[in-house]
């Protein structure tokens, strides 16, 4: 084809300032407001970084592995060993405790429970999403602490043995542990997972499950040979999502924990720290190195959030490709 | 008939059959188990703040503030905290869901490529932000970076980057709900697509993205961390959220319930209430917003 | 104006498969054309082409020209919003727009671009709704939400939605498939009226139809798997279902294939 192509005689079908500009005006808007989200998240790195800096330059070599907490002091010694250890330990205590209970929910709506009931379950699971971290936060300093210290000191008096449960200075009434923190954190991450969770389950095909109950399997065994296996990667995907959340939750723990900055795995006594709760406690009266100091910590939580965030987006893609490539 | 066979089917099961049965049986109690386990803390703690909160919220208290009041006495209010909490929630409302809205519209009706998809991707990316880590954001860029010191639009403005994803998100699935014969049929009648989104596509979608706003909206009431670092706090009403510290409920809430003394965790415990009636409120709105609007698409 | 439009050597592709290739045909002036053949050999595909909805397709492309009396429609210079305000489509499944009535359904082409005045809106709605033999059915509930309406009627909606616009062609992608026979009848009578005063080019996959509507028909098919569709041969609807030229056309017609 290399002819001309034949120019419209009349103009009625010509291009007219008024609609073309208006489609152009709407991309350049929308895209616009589409770039704004890259340029927060660009943004929150850089402005973290910069405001960081003269932290680093204070206390540069032994930030990463300093406990002690002191950036206003001369001279300034501080560092995120404490803090960081206590955000993980804290998070993967959670995990362990929101994880079966967060499958065992979705297993027991998608699986066990009647049509109609199922989905004003799944409200009631997603309901917990709803309460602000502060109440959760005052409910566990004030009704939660109290109640679990006896369970504390029971632990404390008969398995003491192990190192997590021991006590060299005994359990104090109230305790607020790490032990409590998790508790509390569990049941904050629970209907995140549980959600996640529930939407994997209810995807798995029910062609393979039909296969296993066709075998004469036990409902049970359907669910560990047919849909557990299956889902792996999106419960997987599901809890990282959790990590990610219990990592940043800073009220909950700030009101709950009884702070200090020892590195320990002594869980039924008051102790240790978070990165953000740290932030929060520390942040009213700190000076300016302070500040930085902080806002270095805040950099480190930001870092490892974004990590586990695109972790979880990994796996969750993996689920959804290889169901693509299966259909 | 008698014989090797009806005899399989009706033989006394061995011990392999009994262990089966058992562990199908604990296995049902234990998702039993855990599903209560899921919903008591739901109880537990609706119910203790209501057992602690009830009788100590007043009219008095919704419409009086901390001016005046030290925090080891009765009474005082948290009026100036609601007054923080719905200026901020509304001006940062005011600021991310149009923003999101039209991020959304670039995702759904100009999907392919690359930037669409790394949009996306860190949309989603975004929702896993600590809301503290968005607090400092705010605090190192406009509270130190600009010098503008602590405020109340600063507050927003952390909130709103926190609704942003959420927006963005609920709304490109509600647009992405839209048929795309309804644009087909705007598009054949010669109509601009930007007018076809205007008058086609957003009617249609109208009720889902309204709940999506609302859940938003939820999303950032109950949040305490990243307003400590930005609006900080406040014993006085400061009706204007664009110069000095302002109250909000949850700081409110934050800050009373580690006093010393009675009276002061008593307000916060009112003040808990109040928050939960407020945030349960606008969720349970947004639920039956989408009920209706799942009804209309069918 | 003569409402005639001619297609020279046109290609479509989505990507890099090409649906529909080299087409060269003249559709008739205010006249039905019926355009049939097997499920997948590009009739649709090859419609869209005419009034520049297939691009609509993210990846798809089109080569060759599409002339609306002598005028390339594919120019560049060529607004894509105008071409479809002046060649309008029905589309298979009936979609009007689910928030608006039936009033504002059949004005709704005019309302979007521009045409505002009460008076000037209630007489093309009737206007429209007469010419798509819906009014008698609908002038006393105008204000209703056009989904309380059955089937037949919605599709009848859409036709009156779109010579609403006054376009000089109406492109009609199975109109009836999603419909009863009832419904399939009064369209069919509807189409037959309407042929005064627009070119219409009707995509069927009912031979008989076709037979019935149509004073031209053309026939497309695919020549093997993977292959592209073609035009086979168009002529006088009579001829083609009584003595068609091409063996393939023959068998198509007879039932031998499709």
């Amino acid at each position: 084809m290399t002819a001309e192509p034949i120019s419209p005689t009349s103009g009625a079908l010509r291009h007219r300032g008024g609609w073309w500009s208006g489609d152009r005006a709407f991309r350049t808007t929308t895209l616009a407001c589409g770039g704004l989200v890259l340029a927060v998240l660009a943004a929150i790195a850089l402005f973290l970084v910069v405001q960081a800096l003269p932290a680093f330059r204070a206390d540069s070599t032994s930030f990463w592995t300093t406990r002690t907490w002191q950036p206003d002091a001369t001279p300034a010694v501080f560092g995120i060993a404490a803090v960081a250890f206590g955000s993980l330990l804290s998070s993967a205590i959670a995990l362990l405790l929101a994880f079966p209970v967060a499958v065992g929910v979705a297993l027991f709506i998608t699986e066990m429970a009647p049509r109609r009931v199922a989905n004003l379950l799944g409200y009631l699971t997603d309901a917990l999403a709803a309460v602000p971290s502060v109440v959760f936060g005052l409910w566990g300093l004030y009704w939660l602490v109290p109640r679990l210290t006896p369970l504390q000191q029971w632990l404390a008096d008969h398995l003491g043995f192990i190192p997590l449960f021991s006590a060299p200075q005994g359990v104090p009434s109230p305790s607020r542990s790490i032990f409590a923190v998790s508790i509390v954190l569990a049941i904050m991450i629970l209907p995140i997972i549980a959600a996640m969770s529930r939407e994997t389950i209810r995807q798995v095909d029910p062609q393979i499950k039909e296969a296993a109950l066709g075998l004469g399997a036990t409902r049970w065994e359907v669910v560990r040979t047919a849909v557990l296996p299956v889902s792996r990667a999106g419960l997987f995907g599901a809890v990282i999502l959790g990590l990610g959340r219990a990592l940043g939750e800073t009220i909950a723990v700030a009101l709950v924990l009884g702070i200090s900055f020892d590195v320990n795995a002594h869980l039924l006594v008051p102790g240790k720290n978070t990165i953000a709760a740290n932030i929060a406690t520390q942040f009213g009266e700190a000076g300016s190195t302070g500040r930085a100091a902080l806002i270095a910590s805040g950099l480190v939580l930001f870092a490892m959030t974004m990590v586990v965030s695109l972790l979880a987006r990994w796996m969750l893609g993996r689920e959804a490709r290889r169901r693509g490539a299966s259909r | 008939m008698t014989g090797p066979v009806a005899s399989g089917l009706r033989a006394a099961p061995g011990w392999r059959e009994t262990r089966r049965r058992v562990t199908d049986r604990a296995f049902r109690a234990a998702l039993l188990l855990a599903f209560l386990a899921a919903v008591a803390p739901l109880l537990l703690v609706l119910g203790y703040t209501v057992y602690r909160g009830a009788s100590h919220l007043s009219a008095a208290f919704l419409t009086h503030s901390m001016a005046g009041v030290p925090p080891s006495s009765a009474g005082g209010g948290i009026y100036h905290a609601i007054v923080g909490t719905v200026e901020m929630v509304l001006l940062s409302s005011l600021i991310s869901v149009p923003v999101g809205l039209l991020a959304a519209l670039y995702l759904t009706e100009f999907g392919r490529g690359w930037l669409p998809r790394s949009i996306r991707f860190f949309v989603d990316v975004m929702t896993g932000i600590p809301s503290i880590v968005a607090g400092l954001f705010v605090y190192a860029f406009l509270v130190l970076g600009l010098h503008r010191g602590y405020s109340g639009f600063a507050g927003a403005l952390a909130l709103a980057v926190l609704q942003l994803p959420v927006v963005i998100r609920a709304s490109e699935d509600m647009l992405n709900l839209v048929p795309d014969a309804l644009r087909e049929a705007s598009y054949a009648l010669g109509i601009p697509q930007w007018r076809t989104v205007l008058s086609v596509v957003l009617p249609t979608s109208a009720a889902g993205l309204t709940t999506g706003v609302m859940l938003a909206v939820a999303r950032v009431t109950g949040e305490t961390a990243p307003l400590l670092l930005t609006s900080f706090d406040n014993t006085f009403i400061n009706n204007n959220p664009f110069s000095g510290p302002q109250s909000a409920l949850s700081v409110f809430i934050y800050n009373s319930a580690q006093q010393a003394y009675a009276p002061a965790v008593d307000r916060a415990w009112a003040a808990a209430l109040t928050l939960i009636v407020l945030v349960i409120a606008l969720y349970a709105g947004a639920r039956i917003l989408a009920r209706r609007s799942a009804l209309r698409q069918r | 104006m003569a409402n005639r439009i001619e297609t020279e050597r046109l290609t479509c592709r989505y990507g890099e498969v090409v649906a529909v290739e080299d087409v060269t045909l003249s559709l008739e002036a205010k006249a039905v054309t019926a355009l049939i053949g097997p499920s997948g050999c590009g009739k649709s595909t090859f419609l869209r082409a005419l009034n520049r909805m297939h691009e609509v397709v993210p990846g798809a492309s089109v080569q060759g020209r599409v002339l609306l009396d002598d005028e390339d429609i594919y120019h560049p210079s060529v607004d894509p919003t105008r071409v479809r305000r002046t060649i309008g489509m029905v589309f298979q499944r009936p979609n009007p727009f689910p928030t608006m009535s039936i009033f504002d359904n059949a004005v709704a082409g005019l309302r979007l671009t521009g045409v505002r005045r009460r008076a000037e809106l209630e007489e093309a709605a009737e206007r429209s709704l007469r010419a798509a033999h819906l009014w008698e059915e609908v002038s006393g509930r105008l204000k209703k939400p056009a989904a309380g309406l059955s089937g037949g009627q919605q599709q009848r909606l859409c036709i009156a939605r779109a010579i609403a616009v006054e376009p000089q062609v109406l492109l009609m992608d199975e109109p009836c498939s999603a419909l009863d026979p009832i419904s399939t009848l009064a369209i069919e009578d509807l189409i037959a009226n309407l042929k005064d005063r627009y070119t219409i080019v009707i995509v069927t996959h009912n031979m008989q139809q076709a037979a019935r509507v149509s004073d031209t028909t053309g026939f497309f098919t695919v020549e093997g798997p993977g292959e592209p569709g073609r035009l086979i041969e168009i002529d006088d609807t009579e001829k083609i279902f009584t003595s068609p030229s091409n063996p393939r056309t023959e068998a198509y017609i007879t039932g031998r294939f499709g």
